[in-house]
């Protein structure tokens, strides 16, 4: 009978409190490890809200403040882009395509974007996904509207159904002479484009040029087919898009945009500028990976303490192995073993709930949150992991294992009851 | 291994042995004591003087602060404990009052335990499981109660019987117990008795046996009393 055979029939023998000290471990195991895919993942999407998207430029202002507007929809523009420099520096050469986007109007909770249909195929996300339409089409008409998933679902919006949008962003002021209709619903991106109601650039100036300053113009309103005969260049934008060429024109290009003399512009990497976002937000994630440690702490200082309140009641166990020749190192040793046949096992269970939980909860997290979980296999540091439980098992066991060391002992021949 | 010296044969020697416990309350004091290859020994004392103690130095579990414990002529004291715990294994068979069985192995499984300590023992029974059924037999234990029950299912008197088979599989040369019987009722104490002497007679091994009870002295060699052979050490009582 080796040392490890007996330490699991042992185990056995104790099935109920061996199981739940295990099963606390698993749980603790698959909170560590979901937390850390959770981060991962969430990193991951975080990362893919905008990609294949070169350059993304707006008025002067911090980087992180231009990628919370332009990209997230938080926050606002302190200034606009004259479309004249919009013009002037998206025919440069380097310009492969632009996208302006026209941000400040809303509707209900959601912010009203002004775009060119452009923007549905070179908006990319999660590694070059486009928009895709869950029911509808672009926008054909002056006053069409796309919505986004949320929009849709949040509203109950399906397309046909016409949508008052608001001047600025508190709507006591709607442009309700105007109502839109919706002409496409967007699948789920997992994006800001989700909580985004999409109208043409020119719809923007259209809604607006019975306003001025922030009040509406006294008079009778520019009747719709009027507007739709109009030209609605617009004067400015709030930001815009930009694929160049050549990746290697993309610093040039920033250069240019950054220094342009006529006005205080900026242009951002959207990868760099999302690490630098994602930095400030990180911190919470350093917060959660620090808790859900300290569970796998408790759980394991759990099963020490387990293993110590049993040893009274093992004293008898203990005394026998002794007297048929087990030193007390044997006994210490065992007890070491057991722990760490528990951890592994706890180990062991924690990852199969964690990727049972995963398969279970990864669509409705997908769907619910735009939160795409790769269910991958161990990464090497979910294995460091695993390795870390185990011998910190095996670390917390000395404390049982010592005291049976000394009570092995002091104990003699004698067993007592 | 083992260094001939006069007393060379004896299974068991001790020689100006001193111990005390952990604490100081308790002591042994012993001069000289031997138990020869294949004799039979029966030690008595009243209770609390010291007998447990006594066997639990022969056994190796304690260890002596002064003197020499040895066994086939092998002195224990002065080795590292594991290579005492290694001789002890090999030369020693130990059968306790009762509890004598890790309660969650098969009987079975409890009797070949020792072997997993003493590779000697191991190697002198052919096939250990065959062997240990042997034992068993003779110790009329039927084979699917030692295979398969799990040893706390057993009567008090069988488990001392599967304690028996234990202490000899692989022919230790000393086997010792400390009141084997005193948990048995008075036939099933006649039935153990007979069969640990026909068990000791087949091995050859000494035996050491300790109990309150001198009636059953009468088949032994040697009847030792523990006030003549050892002097209680006594600490403050406090
Ligand atoms: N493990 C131990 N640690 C400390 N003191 C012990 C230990 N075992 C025994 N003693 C002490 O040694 C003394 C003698 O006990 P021991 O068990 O050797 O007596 P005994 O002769 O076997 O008695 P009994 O006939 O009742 O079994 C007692 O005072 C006891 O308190
Ligand atoms: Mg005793």
């Amino acid at each position: 009978m080796t040392l490890t055979r007996l330490a699991f029939k042992s185990l056995l023998s104790r099935g109920f409190t061996v199981g739940l000290t295990v099963f606390a471990i698993a749980l603790s195991v698959a909170l560590f490890l979901g937390v850390e895919k959770l981060r991962t993942g969430a990193r991951a999407s975080f990362a893919d809200t905008i990609s294949s998207t070169d350059l993304i430029m707006g008025a002067r202002s911090g980087s992180v403040q231009l990628l919370l507007y332009s990209v997230f929809r938080i926050g606002n523009a302190t200034n606009n882009v004259s479309w004249e420099s919009y013009e002037d520096l998206t025919g440069r050469p380097e310009v492969d395509w632009a996208v302006p986007i026209s941000l400040g109007d809303s509707h209900r909770q959601f912010r009203v974007m002004g775009t060119t249909r452009a923007y549905f195929d070179r908006y990319k996300y999660r590694g070059g996904r486009s928009l895709e339409f869950a029911a509808g089409g672009e926008f054909a008409d002056l006053f069409d509207a796309v919505v986004g998933a949320d929009v849709a679902d949040t509203l109950g919006y399906a397309v046909g159904d016409p949508i008052v949008v608001a001047h600025g962003l508190a709507s006591f002021t709607e442009h309700d002479d105007l109502p839109f209709r919706i002409s496409g619903v967007l699948e789920k991106t997992g994006t800001p484009v989700d909580r985004t109601v999409l109208v043409g650039l020119g719809a923007i100036e259209a809604i607006h040029v019975d306003w001025q300053g922030g009040g509406r113009k006294s008079g009778p309103a520019t009747p719709a087919e009027m507007l739709r005969e109009m030209d609605l260049e617009p004067a400015a934008i709030t930001a815009a898009m930009i694929g160049v060429k050549s990746r290697l024109q993309v610093f040039k290009l920033q250069r240019a945009i950054n220094e342009y003399p006529e006005e205080p512009l900026l242009a951002i990497l959207p990868g760099l500028a999302l690490q630098e976002l994602w930095e400030i937000v990180g911190v919470a994630e350093t917060a959660l990976t620090g808790v859900s440690a300290m569970v796998v702490v408790t759980a394991l200082l759990g099963m020490a303490a387990m293993i110590l309140s049993g040893l009274n009641e093992r004293r008898r166990e203990m005394a026998i192995l002794r007297a048929v020749g087990a030193g007390p190192m044997t006994i210490a040793s065992l007890l070491m073993t057991e722990a760490m046949a528990m951890a592994a096992a706890g180990a062991v269970l924690g990852i199969a709930l964690l990727f049972g939980g995963l398969l279970l909860l990864r669509p409705w997290l997908d769907a619910a949150y735009g939160l795409y979980l790769p269910v991958t296999g161990l990464t090497p540091r979910d294995l460091g992991v695993l390795a870390i439980v185990v011998a910190a098992a095996a670390a917390v066991s000395l404390v049982p294992a010592a005291r049976a060391y000394r009570m092995s002992l002091a104990d003699g021949m004698m067993i007592k009851f | 291994m083992t260094p001939v010296t006069s007393h060379g044969t004896d299974a068991l020697r001790l020689k100006s042995v001193r111990f005390t416990w952990p604490g100081g309350r308790f002591g042994l004091d012993v001069n000289e004591f031997s138990i020869a290859a294949g004799e039979t020994v029966f030690l008595y004392g009243p209770s609390g003087s010291g007998k447990s103690t006594l066997l639990s130095l022969i056994a190796g579990i304690a260890s002596v602060d002064a003197g020499e414990v040895s066994l086939q002529g092998q002195v224990l004291s002065g080795l590292r404990a594991a290579m005492r715990d290694r001789i002890r294994a090999e030369r020693t068979g130990v059968i306790f009052q009762m509890f004598n069985l890790v309660p969650y192995l098969t009987p079975l499984e409890n009797i070949l335990l020792p072997l997993r300590f003493a590779p000697e023992r191991r190697k002198r029974c052919e096939d250990p499981q065959a062997a240990a059924l042997t034992l068993t037999r003779t110790l009329s234990l039927p084979d699917p109660m030692v295979q398969q029950a799990p040893a706390s299912t057993l009567s008090v008197g069988q488990q001392q019987r599967v304690a028996i088979a234990r202490a000899m599989i692989g022919h230790p040369p000393l086997i010792i117990a400390d009141e084997p019987t005193s948990a048995l009722d008075s036939d099933a104490r006649a039935d153990f008795m007979h069969l640990l002497f026909d068990q000791v007679a087949r091995s050859g091994a000494a035996l050491l046996m300790v109990s309150h009870d001198r009636g059953l002295a009468e088949n032994f060699d040697r009847v030792v009393s523990l006030s003549d052979i050892a002097r209680p050490i006594r600490g403050d009582t406090a």
